[in-house]
């Protein structure tokens, strides 16, 4: 089983295609969509997340460019910078996934990355500057 | 109330080495243990602490005289202005001015924090120039060591409980309180709660003027009450703890001797900068009562939430939540589970409260008697607009 993280840019004409529906049924891929802005009128982003064989995975990502659609690996990370961190729990307030997380017992901040979904709320929430996404 | 033990009793006990110190958690566990009583009798001093953003904060420095020396009349450092108004080269720099060109992402906190760091700081200054000071400009560097008095002076720290920031609106608000998602998305607070110094002595029994204390690493002093102080808010019946934030304290030390492991500048997204300070305050358990202040915990401790959404003075009060409730994750507001988020950091105000500790024990930091006591009277006047 192999895991990656990609981008989907969809050019308007693609929208209404069921794009997702294929990597499932013809390339018995494993799919997590993580986060999808779909607009009738504009070109639509979808951040998802694949797991299947590597050859599953490889031939899912020449059907979708294929299809024309814009692919981008996402290679890029949030770290934080445990020596700046306060430990304040300030970036806890925006993480819609949990991924940021303080509590007891030491109520130090915790960093799931396997949670995060990269939507960098947490960089400008955190008033120290110690999160950033790193490329 | 029978005393058990007075300042000079628990004095002499400090210079000997003897004097039993617990930080506030410490003494929570002790006398759950043991019972108030004899918790009340072993112990000597708790420690309290906290470390949050403290808006009202900032520094005097004086930079010494140039030759020919310059009556500073507008003065920037690193390009964050500075109230000069002052005698020749004394300013005054608060924590949430902003650069000049770099706007919110540079402020007057981040030069103090600059300064703690031994970072070589630019100084910018104008004057209409006199007889005495004839000079009518001045750019140059100067470091924390280089110049003459560095004195943290903040005239409204240490807040005793705060509010539960909330927003009902559809949009998501940026504010001191941080990112409020919109319909009730998330809520935050900011206190030290059961490790609280203004918890912890609700009534200002022991925390007066020139109480010596913990402030950014270095030892400090309690100059005056603080700026809102506000201490006639309602209070919890068994506690004496208010509701809503109500006493806060002016604080004074030397920036020389403090650290960045406790003061930092942060900057709050599209609100601006402030000052993360860190504060220790130890109280003497001089009776019973006093212990049973102590020893009180956060499930007994509660602040009230606010909407933030409404930008009026006097926003809606949804409720009231306690510690305990805020430190689970989640609360209740209006039948909807919210979670929380803290902004002040409970990690290190319970590092604050060991170091204190430590101080005590090493027997160079003689505990005070207030010199003065903090108001229970006054109230906290509006702003109303006069024709």
């Amino acid at each position: 089983m192999a895991v990656k993280r990609i981008v989907l840019y969809f050019p308007q004409k693609l929208i209404d295609k069921p794009i997702i529906y294929h990597l499932v049924k013809d390339y018995a891929l494993v799919t997590n969509i993580l986060r999808a802005n779909v607009e009738p009128d504009e070109a639509g982003r979808m951040v998802i997340e694949i797991s299947g064989t590597p050859s599953g995975i490889s031939k899912g990502i020449k059907f979708l460019k294929k299809q024309k659609i814009e692919i981008e690996y996402l290679a890029r990370e949030i770290s934080v910078d445990v020596k700046s961190c306060v430990d304040c729990g300030a970036c806890t307030a925006v993480c819609p996934q949990d991924a940021l997380d303080i509590g007891e017992p030491d109520w130090r901040l915790k960093f799931d990355k396997n949670k995060c979904i990269l939507c960098g709320l947490c960089v400008p929430a955190c008033p120290v500057g110690a999160i950033k996404i790193k490329v | 109330m029978k005393q058990i033990r007075s300042y000079a009793e628990i004095n002499e006990k400090i210079k000997n080495g003897r004097a039993v110190v617990l930080t506030a958690e410490e003494f929570i566990k002790l006398s759950k243990k043991e019972g108030l009583k004899s918790a009340a009798k072993k112990v000597d001093i708790v420690t309290t602490a906290t470390f949050g953003p403290m808006c009202s904060s900032g520094i005097i420095l004086n930079f010494g005289h140039s030759d020919p020396p310059i009556k500073m009349q507008s003065v920037w450092l690193n390009d964050v202005p500075t109230h000069a108004g002052l005698a020749a080269v004394d300013i005054y720099l608060g924590a949430t001015e902003i650069s000049t060109t770099k706007g919110m992402e540079y402020g007057g906190a981040h030069v103090i924090e600059d300064l703690i760091r031994r970072n070589k700081v630019t100084l910018k200054a104008v004057a209409y120039g006199t007889d005495c000071y004839p000079r009518k400009d001045i750019k140059t560097k100067f470091t924390l060591d280089s110049i003459n008095q560095a004195i943290m002076l903040n005239p409204r720290n240490a807040y005793q409980n705060y509010s539960v920031a909330v927003n009902s609106s559809n949009r998501t608000l940026y504010t001191y309180m941080g990112v409020l998602l919109p319909n009730l998305g998330n809520a935050t607070y900011c206190n030290a709660s059961q490790l609280s110094p203004m918890i912890k002595d609700p009534l200002y029994r022991t925390i007066g003027v020139g109480t010596r204390i913990f402030f950014g690493g270095a030892v400090g002093y309690v100059a005056w009450e603080g700026t809102q102080h506000n201490p006639t808010n309602e209070r919890d019946p068994n506690t004496k703890i208010p509701y809503t934030p109500s006493g806060t304290l002016c604080l004074i030390g030397d920036l020389k001797n403090m650290s960045t492991d406790f003061i930092r500048a942060a900057l709050f997204h599209k609100y601006g900068t402030t000052l993360y300070v860190g504060v220790g305050i130890p109280i003497p358990v001089l009776d019973e009562d006093m212990a049973r202040h102590l020893a009180v915990t956060d499930d007994k401790i509660f602040a009230t939430i606010i909407d933030y959404s409404v930008p009026k003075r006097a926003k809606p009060k949804l409720g009231r939540v306690s510690y305990a409730e805020l430190r689970s994750g989640y609360i209740e507001i209006e039948g909807k589970k919210v979670p929380t988020a803290p902004l002040s950091s409970y990690a290190k105000a319970r590092e604050i409260s060991s170091i204190l500790k430590k101080w005590i024990e090493s027997g160079k930091f003689p505990i005070t008697q207030p010199l003065e006591r903090l108001s229970l009277e006054s109230t906290f006047k509006p702003l109303d607009v006069m024709e």
